[in-house]
């Protein structure tokens, strides 16, 4: 048996670095919004050959498009603007193509009004609320145990931080969004974290039926060396998969399989080294009383 | 009873097998002397039943995002509608929308009407189209049609103010006159031309137009932009009449559906535009089924390596799994988007899950020193608990991204959709491969020999 419980300060030092670094990410502005939140428009058209970004910037500025930001990437250019007519858009499109005799394919136009990016903010927002919900409402129904229940949640708000810090870090180092995708991939990130917990609480719960009272500690330790293999072995599978999506998937969808991956990475290991030792802090502090 | 088992087996994995066929594959060889030579394709019923006809194809159904296309999402301005008319408005701003979408010659574009809180809206898929700004400016125009003529106080007008600007006094005869228009071409020239056909009301007032106006000009205004201003040359009574311009046959056929398909009751505005070129869906699509195929790949080698016969048996059940979901995919139909392929694989990934929560067990079964079929047996039983626990939030969680009921207090996106509804039957469908057919392979390959 493997003494897990007893190196908990080492799992909450790196729990809290990891964390730590995320949220000061997040705090100097590392989160930028996409337009599903903001409004805007996102245009993305293919080149016949690379040009200079001063030069869309000059047209963009002719035609009275506001807020824009470009990038080229080899033969793609990227626009992101305040929304975007589509008659502007088509100007824009055949101004490239005259004024720096290209020819341009368009790959995606997206417009978002700010009203509808507004109204999408709030609802997503009711969504992820109306999910932890569900999701502790469960909790409480499965362990009917205070302990039980609020260390799963803590470890639930573990992996909600870890998986917003480091998306900032996406963000400031790759220039990810945060997007419907984003929002999506947190909360399926709510659910595997959960996931893993009952199995092990579920474990716990059976020495104590078959055994007694006995010492939490020791149960806690023979539960997690009894399921650390079970554990991994599934989030490894779980981790091919998104990694093959990541390094091989389509860009668009790269940055949400890069979030459920870190999810399910953080999501397994918080289920052993958050929820279990903070079981055991939460059942101690109530064995003393 | 085992025999009527195994049939209904046999019979059932034809039939998912046949629907999970892959689309247009040639398939030639030869066998001998005779030459085989034909295209393997998903199947599809084309029958009548009871009088009634069905159609169904089972091929798979592609998102906008994946073959390319647009998605538009329209608020209506119901401000001036009395509460109880909006409806109606609706369905109605919904047909024209449908009909002028369809003119514009677009398969299978969908049209529907969404309300959420107080505010309506209108959102239209159109897959493949390749130039959206034209879609865009014909279903939102307004598109009424009017003719102006002369001004009775413009005979004091200067004469140098342009022609347009003279016409502004309504004759009365609108667009709702109208009862076809229809693209002809100059007899003269063969340049496109739009001919109106009015109806019974129509034929006489425009009779009356042109006699009040023989030797004038009358002005043709769509939506306040005038078309054309031609002079009448003569008194018309058959209740014809043709505007021409300088058209191009694409614009002549554009003033023509706008004609047909009258104004919209409610004016409407573009509020959200989605729009993926044909080229970015086939590269994405390619890259996720590379994505798969090695995911799956390195998932089964995992396996093998760390269960050894287990591995294989769990790979086997992988396999079948990939197969029933792709098939409930067709059938349903799912459409499928590059999200929901995301949500699909990531499902293939925990399907496995099942699978090893029940060879732990076993294992932990045999360390005990039980039998092989009895550990099999107990495992499974041990298992089954913890594999629906698990599955319980992950499906909270689908069910209120895919929101079923279309509650208006939570976002509906056909990104999120796709996401949730793959992951959704992907997670039921492991939860019955993970048990019944991982402890059918396991009955039959994984058992104890007996000396």
């Amino acid at each position: 048996m493997i003494q897990f419980i007893r190196y908990r300060i080492i799992y909450f030092t790196f729990s809290a670095i990891v964390i730590g670094i995320g949220l000061i990410s997040v705090i100097t502005g590392g989160l930028k919004f996409s337009i599903d939140f903001t409004g805007g428009t996102n245009l993305e058209y293919k080149l016949s050959q690379s040009i200079s970004l001063d030069k869309v910037s000059k047209i963009a500025t002719d035609l009275k498009i506001e807020g824009i930001s470009a990038k080229i990437n080899k033969d793609v250019l990227s626009i992101r603007a305040k929304p975007v007519d589509d008659k502007v858009e088509q100007l824009f499109r055949t101004r490239l193509e005259k004024d720096l005799s290209i020819k341009v394919q368009i790959l995606r136009i997206e417009t978002v009004g700010p009203v509808l990016g507004r109204e999408t903010m709030i609802k997503t927002g009711i969504a992820s609320l109306i999910a932890i919900a569900g999701i502790l409402l469960y909790l409480a129904f499965t362990f009917k145990s205070f302990a039980f229940a609020s260390a799963a949640i803590v470890a639930l708000v573990h992996d909600i931080f870890v998986v917003i810090g480091i998306y900032s870090l996406f963000s400031r180092f790759w220039g990810a969004e945060v997007d419907t995708l984003f929002v999506t991939a947190l909360l399926t990130t709510m659910s595997f974290s959960v996931h893993d917990t009952i199995i092990i609480f579920d474990k716990v719960r059976e020495y104590k039926r078959t055994r007694g009272q006995g010492d939490m500690g020791t149960y806690l330790d023979r539960a997690l060396s009894e399921n650390i293999v079970r554990s991994l072995n599934n989030s490894m599978t779980i981790v091919f998969m998104l990694m093959a999506l990541t390094l091989l998937g389509g860009s668009s969808i790269r940055f949400f399989a890069a979030t459920l991956l870190v999810g399910t990475l953080t999501g397994t290991y918080s289920s052993p080294f958050v929820a279990t030792p903070v079981l055991y802090i939460i059942s101690e502090k109530f064995r003393k009383r | 009873m085992k025999i009527l088992q195994y049939t209904l087996v046999t019979l059932l994995s034809f039939v998912v097998i046949f629907l999970a066929l892959p689309e247009n594959v040639p398939v030639k060889f030869n066998v001998g002397t005779t030459k085989i030579n034909f295209v393997i394709n998903p199947p599809a019923i084309n029958t009548t039943f009871f009088g009634k006809e069905i159609r169904r194809d089972f091929k798979t159904k592609l998102g906008l995002d994946l073959q390319g296309g647009s998605s538009l999402t329209f608020e209506a301005d119901t401000s001036k509608l009395k509460s109880e008319d909006i409806a109606e408005a609706l369905n109605s701003v919904r047909d024209i929308v449908e009909r002028r979408v369809n003119m514009f010659g677009v398969s299978e574009p969908l049209v529907q009407t969404i309300k959420t809180g107080n505010k309506h809206r209108i959102t239209v898929d159109i897959p493949g189209t390749s130039n959206v700004s034209d879609a865009v400016s014909l279903i939102g125009q307004t598109a009424q049609l009017s003719f102006k003529e002369e001004g009775t106080d413009s005979a004091n007008v200067a004469t140098n103010t342009p022609l347009i600007m003279r016409l502004t006094q309504d004759t009365g005869l609108t667009g709702k006159d109208v009862k076809r228009a229809t693209v002809v071409f100059d007899q003269q020239g063969g340049r496109p031309q739009v001919q109106l056909r009015f109806n019974d009301v129509g034929a006489k007032l425009f009779e009356n137009v042109t006699r009040k106006n023989l030797g004038k000009p009358v002005g043709i205004f769509l939506d306040f932009y005038p078309i054309s201003a031609p002079i009448v040359q003569s008194v018309i009574s058959g209740g014809d009449a043709v505007i021409s311009g300088d058209f191009t046959l694409d614009q002549a056929k554009q003033l023509a559906i706008a004609i047909n398909s009258g104004a919209l009751p409610v004016p409407i505005r573009l509020v959200e535009q989605r729009t993926v070129g044909p080229s970015l869906g086939s590269i994405e699509i390619q890259k996720s089924i590379w994505a798969g195929v090695f995911g799956l790949l390195m998932v089964m080698f995992f396996m093998i390596m760390f269960y050894g016969r287990l591995g294989v048996i769990s790979s086997f059940a992988l396999i079948i799994y990939g197969i029933i979901s792709f098939a409930i995919f067709r059938v349903i139909p799912v459409v499928l988007t590059l999200s929901g392929i995301a949500g699909f694989l990531l499902s293939i990934g925990m399907a496995v899950d099942s699978n090893i929560l029940i060879f732990e067990r076993i294992k932990e079964e045999t360390r005990k020193g039980r039998d092989r079929d009895v550990a099999i047996r107990l495992g499974f039983g041990r298992a089954i608990d913890a594999i629906k626990d698990a599955n319980i939030t992950t499906l909270i969680v689908a069910f209120i991204l895919y929101n079923p009921l279309s509650w208006d207090f939570l976002p509906t996106f056909g990104l999120i959709r796709g996401f949730a509804l793959t992951l959704a039957i992907g997670v039921l469908t492991s939860l019955f491969t993970g048990i019944t057919i991982t402890r059918q392979l396991l009955r039959i390959f994984y058992r104890q020999k007996r000396n």
